[in-house]
């Protein structure tokens, strides 16, 4: 290589054109622009109006941290954190626990198995504008089936009034996010029970593990990674849910289901108040970095993935 | 340890008789293979046995306990699967002492147990590694270690070599024998591969769609085959087959299809108009002068003999010689049968004279 002489640059820009890296970087460049576009562009935007106090129709002028300040002053603002933090928390515990559940069921030699892994998908590719509309009826203060089927049993006088008392309306909520959310659960979990070979569990049952045993000495250390990617994806749905509590709460009552997405679009949108909705999307981002760098730290690969070939 | 008993054994999946009725008797410390083609129901035998698939008749029993009933991990059997099922989240030494964990061993009987197994296999400098770092051969001896560690009744070997290469199966068939003649408890040993069957069994049981077609001892088989099936399956390479019949002017004497006649050890006691099959191995066929001519199709030489594809009788045969022989295809050959080796089997049922 050395004892070569060095070719002229017009043919050492030939040669680039015809590597590998260039026609890669030329691959990418499409990509990269749409990213740019529609991902960096409002990314940036937003957090650039957090520090104005733009409102609507007018351009703002750059006022630092005031937005923050003032927000951070603002009981209303630290019940929708507490809100998102605890709506997450509840509900992918619960889908995590119910998706668990399921996909173990669906992994059984059941009769008509196909069936019914299709009809799990349902609320899934449902529009959530839908659903959250037929939640609406169900949790309805006068004609909601629940309070309805209730009462015929006797075991109840008068309606619920679902989402008018704070407490029972983070309860629905919850739980209309826990039904849309499981499916996503439970059919990436049977994809990933899938991939484990069923001679393992045979050879357990063999060496004397009962049932319990199996599952949590072997099926659930070989299915982490996989728990760790969906559970991060499902924590950050969560975390950023808007269209469930829009349609169902709206927020209310009394600020009780207001979520830091639905709360920055009310301050912003409604409300006129730009800076400040801006101000409260940028504030989801500590949470939603720190979901990224759990998984970050779940996902790599475990020392048992490491190592030879398969 | 203990005897194994397959009484009238039978299986189906849905309405297709997998299984069609099993008679097998193993004694305690024998080594017993289960050798057939693909499909005729030898692996499905031996995971009934380990109680991972039921039985749909017929009793098996370990020791003098009926198991049909009884849940694999009460069965006390150990398994080495095809594809070695180890655990990969867990260290050689973890995967070879799940058994005794689960028992809840204190780490002290545990490791007396897994150390020596190790030892026997050569596998101590690998306890702390993970399955994925191990070679082929080394995750088949960690298979068996979890085995052995087992101390069971019965040993089931599920195909174990069939993911190996060649030379390292060789290797591991001897490995395995040892292993055996040093522990000397029951083993059952599931292969497709006839050769394994014959240098590693004290009891070979041949299956065939579902049945047993014959249960011998190694060279009891390849000696005298019950039927045309064994007679083909047990050899390699296979035995040589002409039909034809008996010449009805000389009870020592065959008469091929096209005519030719080939020699008989023994009188055969059957009528000429019954159709047979003449049985020789390529191994007992030499070249000699006053032989039968035969017209060279193919030479295989391998070093050690020569192999060679001719056609005798108007049928293709394949003979073994332990000489070098410079014969070209199309060139013409006199091949002498050892008249006392020859087999005679009955072409419609298929079973031996």
């Amino acid at each position: 290589m050395s004892s070569q002489s060095i070719p002229p640059p017009k043919a050492r820009m030939t040669d680039w054109l015809q590597s590998r890296n260039a026609t890669g970087l030329l691959f990418m460049l499409p990509a990269a622009a749409f990213l740019i576009c529609f991902l960096t562009y409002p990314l940036g935007l937003g957090v650039w109006l957090g520090f104005t106090d733009a409102k609507i129709g007018r351009s703002g002028v750059f006022i630092g941290l005031e937005n923050y300040w003032y927000l951070w002053h603002d009981p209303v603002f630290w019940t929708s954190v507490f809100n998102t933090v605890f709506y997450t928390l509840i509900a992918s515990v619960l889908k995590f626990a119910l998706g668990l559940w399921l996909a173990l069921i669906l992994n059984e030699h059941l009769p008509f198995k196909s069936f019914f892994r299709a009809i799990v998908l349902l609320p899934w590719v449902v529009p959530t504008v839908l659903s959250a509309l037929a939640f609406w009826w169900i949790f309805d203060a006068q004609f909601s089936i629940i309070s309805w089927s209730l009462m015929q049993l006797g075991w109840i006088d008068a309606p619920i009034n679902f989402l008018g008392d704070p407490t029972n309306a983070r309860i629905s909520v919850i739980a209309a996010n826990v039904w849309r959310g499981i499916p996503f659960i439970a059919i990436s979990l049977l994809a990933g029970l899938q991939t484990i070979s069923p001679s393992l569990q045979e050879a357990a049952s063999l060496d004397g593990a009962t049932s319990w045993q199996r599952f949590r000495l072997v099926t659930l250390p070989m299915l982490t990674p996989i728990i760790a990617v969906v559970m991060t994806f499902s924590v950050l749905f969560t975390f950023t849910d808007f269209q469930l509590i829009y349609v169902l709460t709206k927020g209310g009552p009394v600020n009780a289901t207001h979520l830091m997405a639905t709360l920055s679009f009310q301050r912003g949108i409604p409300g006129g108040q730009l800076g400040e909705g801006a101000a409260i999307a940028v504030a989801m981002i500590p949470f939603l970095l720190a979901a990224i760098l759990f998984s970050f730290f779940g996902l790599q690969r475990r020392k048992w993935q490491q190592g030879g070939q398969d | 340890m203990a005897s194994v008993e397959f009484v009238n054994v039978r299986k189906s999946f849905g309405s297709q008789p997998i299984i069609k009725g099993v008679d097998v008797q193993i004694e305690d410390g024998e080594f017993v293979i289960l050798v057939g083609p693909s499909g005729c129901g030898k692996s499905t035998l031996l995971r009934m046995l380990a109680g991972l698939e039921n039985i749909s008749a017929g009793e098996i029993r370990i020791g003098d306990k009926v198991v049909n009933r009884v849940p694999p991990k009460e069965r006390d059997i150990a398994m080495v699967f095809q594809n070695y099922a180890l655990y990969p989240h867990m260290t050689v030494a973890d995967n070879m002492a799940f058994s005794l964990t689960l028992k809840g061993e204190s780490k002290a009987v545990i490791d007396a147990r897994v150390k020596p197994a190790a030892e026997i296999l050569g596998l101590t400098h690998l306890l702390e590694r993970y399955p994925r770092q191990l070679s082929g051969g080394q995750r088949q001896r960690v298979a068996m270690g979890r085995a052995i560690v087992r101390d069971p009744q019965v040993f089931l070997f599920d195909e174990p070599l069939s993911n190996l290469d060649a030379k390292l199966r060789v290797a591991m068939r001897a490995e395995i024998k040892e292993l055996h003649q040093r522990l000397k408890t029951t083993t059952v040993y599931v292969t497709h591969d006839q050769i394994e069957a014959m240098t590693m069994a004290d009891k070979i049981v041949v299956m065939h769609d579902g049945r047993v077609e014959q249960i011998g001892a190694p060279l009891e088989l390849y000696d005298r085959p019950a039927n045309l099936f064994v007679a083909g399956f047990i050899g390699s390479p296979s035995m040589n087959m002409i039909s034809g019949c008996i010449d009805p002017s000389d009870p020592l004497s065959f008469v091929a299809k096209d005519g030719t006649k080939l020699p008989v050890g023994k009188p055969i006691d059957a009528s000429p108009d019954r159709p047979l099959v003449y049985g020789m191995r390529p191994e007992f066929m030499r070249l000699d002068p006053a032989g039968i001519p035969a017209e060279v199709v193919v030479i295989e030489p391998t070093g050690a003999e020569t192999q060679i594809i001719a056609k005798l009788a108007g049928t293709e045969v394949t003979c073994v010689f332990h000489e070098r022989i410079a014969a070209r295809p199309g060139d013409t050959l006199h091949i002498g049968i050892d008249a006392a080796a020859i087999h005679i089997f009955d072409e419609t049922t298929g079973l031996r004279l």
